[in-house]
Formats: C-alpha cells, sequence, structure tokens
C-alpha cells in the first residue's frame, strides 16, 4: 500500500468519542465556510455536524500521518506538513488558520484525547495492515503459548543476552528514526557478503535495545565495518581477541545521550551500549558470523557485546579524533578501531609531559608482547587528569604522537629471538637495526573519562594497516 | 492473532553444490597450492609441492594478497580454471 497523501489546505483529524473535539465541532464548522478545510473523522463520518468529513474509520491517514491525539489541526502544503497543532489552544489555532475570533465561548486551552490509530490495541494491527509495503522481512509468526523472549534465544538470534522482541510495531517506530528508505541496502555484510537494507538494520536495532534515535549512529557503524579497509570479515574470523570499537565524535552525542565521562567503557549508559550490540547484532544475524562458526577468537573479550562511547570533546584540550583522521570538525561521525579490551595506564606522579609521555610509551611498547613491532596500532584513551598534564604544558596532539614515537624506536638486539631469554622476536638478522613500535599513524588519540583519577588507558589493536584492518571514519547521515 | 516478530537474518539459503569428483590418481594432473600468506606457510607447501611432484602431479603456487581477507575472485576463478584440486595452507 502506498502512503496516502494529505490535502493541501487545513486538515483536521477528530473523533466523536472525545469531548474536546465535540466542543469544538462549531470552530471547525466555521473554518469550513471561511477556509480550505479537510476534516478526518476516525469513529464517525457524520461527525463533526455541519462539515462534510471525510470518513477515516479505517484509521489510514491517521495512521500514515502520525497522529497521536485528536483534536490534531495541520497546515499541508503539497502533501507536506508545514505546522501542526495538537489539542485545542486557541492562539495556535488562530495562528496556524489565519482566522481570529475562534470559539468565543470555549477556553483558552483543552487538551484532547488518544488518536484510535495510536490505541494500544489497535496500534499493531495497523502497524501490520499499512506497514505491509514498508517491511518485507520475513514474519515469523509464534505459537500461542510461546515466549517471544525465549523463542528468539531458541532460534539463535541472540548474542547471549534477553533480546527485545522485534514486533512490526517496534521495527516501524525505530524506521522513525532515519530518512533512509527500509529498503535501501546500507551494507554488503561478512562474512555472508549480504546485501543488508535499512529494515534489515532496523530489526536487530530493536532488538539490541536501541531508541530509533541511535539508528542512524547503527547504519553508519555498519557502513564504517563492511569497508573494504576496516575488513570486519578478518576481524571477525581472527583467533585474536579483538572486535569493533565505535567511537562517536560530533553533536549527535549529546543529542542521544551517549556517554564519554564517568566509566565510560563500562556499564549504565543505553545508546553507548545498546548501539555496539546492534553492530554485532547485525554481524551475527545478517552476516552469518557467529562464535565457535567462523569466529575463532581464542579468548574474545567482553568488548565483543558491545563496545562504544562517545569522545569527551567539551573537556579535550585537543581536536577530536574524528578530525586527526580527516573528518570535518563538527560532523557526527563514528569512528571503527579495531580494538581489543582496554586496560588500564596509571601514573599519579608525573606533572610534566614529557614523564607523561614516557609512561605511556613504556605501557605502549607492551602491546601484546614487547617483542612484537610494527604490527598492531593503538587507541590511547587520554582521561581528564592526564590531558590537564599536557594542556598546561601546552602540548598539541601532534607533539604527543610524536614524541610517543620517538620514544618507541627500539633497539633490533631487544627484539630478536632469544633476548631476554624469550623465544618469541624477530630474526637475528634486525638485531643492529632500530625498529619502531608502531607504523607512523599507529598511535591514535581519544579524550574521555571520568574527571577524577590520573588515570588513561590503552585500546589495544590488531594487525594493522592495509594487511588487516585500519581505522575508519564514518559519517552519520540522518 | 499471536506475536509476529520479524525475522532479523538474511533469510538466505546457501545453494547446495555436488563436489567435484575425487581424483583417481594425480599423475598428470594440476595441483594448485595456494598460500594464504600467513608466517611459514611456504615452508609447509614446499613439502607438498615437492611430495605431489614426486607422484607426477604438475603444481601451480598461488598466494592470497592478506590472510585476514577472502581470497579476491579473480584469483579463485583462476584456481577454478587451471587446476584440478587445490590445497589451501591455512595456519602458521
Amino acid at each position: 500500500m502506498q502512503r496516502p497523501n494529505l490535502p493541501s489546505g487545513v486538515v483536521a483529524f477528530v473523533k466523536r468519542d472525545c469531548p474536546t473535539c465535540e466542543r469544538v465541532a462549531p470552530v471547525l464548522a466555521r473554518l469550513a465556510e471561511e477556509i480550505e478545510l479537510s476534516v478526518f473523522s476516525q469513529d464517525d463520518p457524520g461527525f463533526p455536524e455541519g462539515v462534510e468529513a471525510v470518513d477515516d474509520t479505517s484509521l489510514e491517514m491517521s495512521w500514515y500521518h502520525d497522529i497521536e491525539a485528536v483534536p490534531t489541526l495541520l497546515r499541508v502544503e503539497d502533501g507536506v506538513v508545514k505546522e501542526r497543532a495538537v489539542g485545542w489552544q486557541r492562539q495556535e489555532w488562530e495562528a496556524l488558520t489565519g482566522v481570529h475570533g475562534l470559539g468565543p465561548g470555549l477556553p483558552e486551552l483543552a487538551f484532547g484525547c488518544g488518536s484510535l490509530s495510536a490505541a494500544p490495541d489497535r496500534a499493531e494491527a495497523l502497524a501490520a495492515l499499512y506497514g505491509s509495503d514498508v517491511l518485507c522481512a520475513r514474519r515469523v509468526e509464534l505459537a500461542a503459548n510461546e515466549d517471544p523472549f525465549e523463542s528468539q534465544f531458541e532460534r539463535g538470534w541472540s548474542d547471549g543476552l534477553p533480546l527485545v522482541p522485534p514486533t512490526p510495531q517496534r521495527v516501524l517506530a525505530m524506521l522513525e528514526g532515519t530518512r533512509r528508505a527500509p529498503g535501501e541496502v546500507a551494507a554488503l555484510v561478512p562474512p555472508d557478503l549480504v546485501e543488508c537494507t535499512v529494515e534489515k538494520v532496523a530489526i536487530n536495532a530493536v532488538m539490541a535495545g536501541c531508541k530509533p534515535e541511535y539508528l542512524p549512529v547503527v547504519i553508519a557503524a555498519l557502513e564504517g565495518a563492511c569497508t573494504d579497509a576496516f575488513n570486519m570479515h578478518g576481524l571477525l574470523c581472527t583467533t585474536m581477541p579483538v572486535g569493533p570499537v565505535l567511537v562517536v565524535n560530533g553533536p549527535v552525542r549529546r543529542r542521544i545521550g551517549m556517554n564519554s565521562g564517568v566509566n565510560v567503557f563500562g556499564q549504565g549508559n543505553r545508546a553507548n551500549l545498546t548501539i555496539g550490540r546492534a553492530l554485532q547484532l547485525v554481524v551475527r544475524n545478517v552476516g552469518g558470523g557467529r562464535p565457535g562458526a567462523i569466529d575463532r577468537a581464542t579468548f574474545g573479550n567482553p568488548g565483543k557485546l558491545s563496545f562504544c562511547f562517545a569522545e569527551d570533546e567539551e573537556g579535550s584540550p585537543w581536536e577530536p579524533l574524528s578530525t586527526t583522521l580527516g573528518a570535518e570538525p563538527g560532523k557526527d561521525t563514528v569512528t571503527l578501531f579495531p580494538g581489543e579490551a582496554p586496560r588500564s595506564v596509571v601514573d599519579q606522579l608525573s606533572r610534566d609531559p614529557e614523564s607523561l609521555a614516557r609512561s605511556f610509551a613504556v605501557n605502549l611498547r607492551t602491546l601484546h608482547h614487547p617483542k612484537i613491532v610494527l604490527a598492531f596500532d593503538a587507541l590511547l584513551a587520554i582521561g581528564p587528569e592526564h590531558s590537564r598534564v599536557f594542556r598546561e604544558a601546552g602540548w598539541d596532539k601532534r607533539q604527543l604522537t610524536d614524541r610517543l614515537h620517538e620514544l618507541l624506536q627500539l633497539p633490533g638486539a631487544e627484539l630478536v629471538r632469544g633476548a631476554g631469554g624469550i623465544s618469541e622476536g624477530l630474526p637475528e638478522a634486525v638485531k643492529d637495526s632500530t625498529i619502531p613500535k608502531f607504523r607512523p599513524d599507529g598511535i591514535l588519540v581519544v579524550h574521555c573519562g571520568g574527571g577524577a583519577g590520573l588515570f588513561s588507558a590503552i585500546i589495544g589493536g590488531w594487525a594493522g594497516g592495509a594487511i588487516g584492518s585500519q581505522p575508519v571514519v564514518q559519517e552519520i547521515r540522518p | 492473532m499471536n506475536e509476529v516478530l520479524l525475522d532479523p537474518t538474511n533469510e538466505k539459503r546457501a545453494p547446495r553444490r555436488e563436489r567435484r569428483p575425487r581424483l583417481d590418481e594425480l599423475a598428470g594432473k594440476t595441483v594448485g597450492l595456494l598460500d594464504i600468506s600467513k608466517p611459514r606457510g611456504d615452508l609447509f607447501l614446499d613439502r607438498l609441492e615437492e611430495k605431489l611432484r614426486g607422484e607426477g602431479a604438475e603444481v601451480l603456487r598461488f598466494r592470497k594478497p592478506t590472510f585476514t581477507k577472502p581470497a579476491p575472485i579473480d584469483l579463485r576463478q583462476e584456481i577454478a580454471t587451471r587446476c584440478d584440486a587445490v590445497i589451501e595452507a591455512l595456519a602458521d
């Protein structure tokens, strides 16, 4: 079914079973004489008297045009709603219609009633009826006493935690979070390389517990994950304990209430946790990537359920991570980093930047193994009490990463096989060379964490660069 | 009406294909050896090549650009058209 257009002019939605609609009936009758007015009646086409109402007892128009309460008054131009007034409010109605002296006997303000199209006992059936042109996914009808939570576990859809049941109504509500068409292909998802529509992303986002306003971030994360540069396929299949780490930048962080502060990598924030989870559910359910099957991680890490956070841009002395990676300042982006679980760097005594940089360097050197070099990138998450040291000394971000690279030029003699009594290492031939721990762009810096604690954190990477995975910054589009 | 959920999976079924018949003998056959670019995979394949040649097989060597990504489609196509069988060296 196609979304039916609204007529131009002023459009009203009413029902007889609403005292406020009854009271404004004479106002509508007057408007019908003076301006171009269309009235849609939800329960009685004979209502209101004195107006030739359009029968919307099917609730089709009300459902398609998101009428939540009656009376609702709309001003429509070429099918587009320009203004909306809900309930009776004289000034608002006068401004919207351009007609003055409306309802002289009425109070200034009277609340309306719920729209029949939004009534709990009708909404789902309407969604299933009118939403059928929008939703293409296979419908799974549960048996009479089947528990939807248990059923999802049994069907293999879960990451191990309970899922919100993806009913058509919830999925339609989720799709309201994006301007993209449900049938648009968002990405080719590994490992099965399946075309994944916005609708499928929305279904998995519902299951993850997302709110509709998170959906654009989930879609962007998926787009970034499925690039050749990020190489989600390899990240999924590797035996190493890594997964996609999502860092969100831009105004969207505040708009959807993400956490960049206290307990930033921990529990407690719905947006952080469900966005990361939704991406992993899409990879599992659409891409077919399941642990024990193609996901062969020896250990994995708890972040493979969800690892997503926002950067504390406001408190940072530096430009955000997204800008370092080439995004326009102020844009909403999600950066994907192939990372393991974070670990803490404690330094409570350094008050000058050189000393603190040295602390970071000795910790960074141990990444995956102190004798393994040039294989892995690192995401260094600097907390506010540490970043203050650099701010006060006037070090910019580049100065810090340059210094870290200098401090991490390692003597080959310490890296070769057998050095330190450890077999792991490089071939003897490099004994007399100096070798950097990281490739030139291999240390990324992000600012986040709570205001108290002289700590930072390192998120170790996975096979960095063209052979494995490169960090990807993806713009978030509405 | 009972509760309805929307299927979150890709709703695809992988097509089943018949395996190619097993080779009766190696002599005169072309065997591809695919190195996935993991360290020391070459050592394993060198030894296999020796063995296969000893059995009278022709051996062609191939290499994936990186072990972290699936083999490019051109490479898969080339192996399929030029070889009677293929052996992949999977790990270090």
